[in-house]
């Protein structure tokens, strides 16, 4: 009944008809801004820093989110595109290039751990007592990740500054710059800078 | 607390985050409605189970109890599959 009576005044006024269209138009607008703000079930991880325990975490984070149903994305720039080299090459770089790759690590299983390394024996304990504790080592939880479906992105500017090839890297990865991690990140959860 | 489960899992002796990540895969393979018994032995397991029913929308964590035996603490989960 009310409605019948609603419509009829509405009929008799089609001003205020237009005014309310015009209204219902504008909210839909505002709704449809609203739902592209809102973030989705993901998280993005930076991994810039290429140590072992820093590393570790990363993936722990990245790998208990994706089983939570999260997507997840790990960008590795800097000394992080350590994690996922799989030898290091000297030809076709420069001599800083060279240096570099000389004093990085030559892929996962050489990464030095942020305190107490000691040229390398504070890692080679850290791995040891994870066994001894039955903590997946880091090369365990980087194929989980992968099985667990975690994109994993090489920053194609930092790799190019520190003259490491794609072909120095493992297979698998996709290459992106800021954009592709923003774009990631501002529609997620959670982002973290490691 | 006698709950009936349709799969057991045990991950006894893994540590953080294997309990959830291999819990995960379990549940997939289940279907909806069944009901998954995850057995422990990491207590921060306690907490993550909790955790990760807050967030998923696939999963309900029905039971949760500690059990005893020879002085060490088995953690025990029970978790339904809703989607």
């Amino acid at each position: 009944m009310m409605d019948v009576i609603a419509e009829e005044t509405l009929a008799a006024d089609p001003s205020r008809m237009q005014a309310l269209e015009g209204k219902l138009r504008d909210l839909e607008k505002r709704l449809a801004h609203v739902e592209g703000q809102v973030a989705e079930d993901r998280v993005a991880l930076v991994v810039f820093s290429g140590d072992l325990d820093r590393v570790l975490a990363a993936f722990v984070i990245a790998t208990g989110a994706a089983a939570m149903g999260q997507q997840v994305s790990m960008f590795f720039t800097f000394w992080g595109l350590s994690v996922l080299k799989k030898d290091s090459q000297l030809s076709g770089k420069t001599l800083f290039q060279k240096m570099m790759a000389l004093m990085s690590p030559g892929s996962s299983t050489s990464l030095p751990v942020s305190k107490m390394n000691y040229f390398g024996v504070g890692a080679k304990m850290l791995r040891s007592m994870m066994k001894q504790k039955n903590v997946n080592s880091l090369e365990e939880m980087i194929s989980l990740a992968r099985e667990l479906g975690v994109r994993m992105i090489a920053c194609e500017m930092s790799r190019d500054l520190m003259g490491i090839k794609e072909s120095e890297l493992v297979a698998g990865l996709e290459c992106g710059g800021v954009a592709s991690f923003l774009a990631d990140s501002l529609k997620s959860r959670t982002s973290l800078f490691i | 607390m006698s709950q009936v489960f349709d799969k057991l899992l045990d991950v006894r002796g893994l540590n953080c985050p294997m309990p959830l990540v291999s819990a995960r895969k379990e549940i997939g393979k289940l279907e909806l409605g069944q009901i998954l018994k995850v057995v422990a032995t990491d207590r921060g397991s306690v907490a993550d189970f909790q955790g990760w029913a807050k967030v998923a929308k696939n999963m309900e964590v029905i039971g949760q109890e500690t059990e005893t035996t020879n002085d060490a603490n088995v953690y025990v989960h029970y978790v339904k599959r809703t989607a």
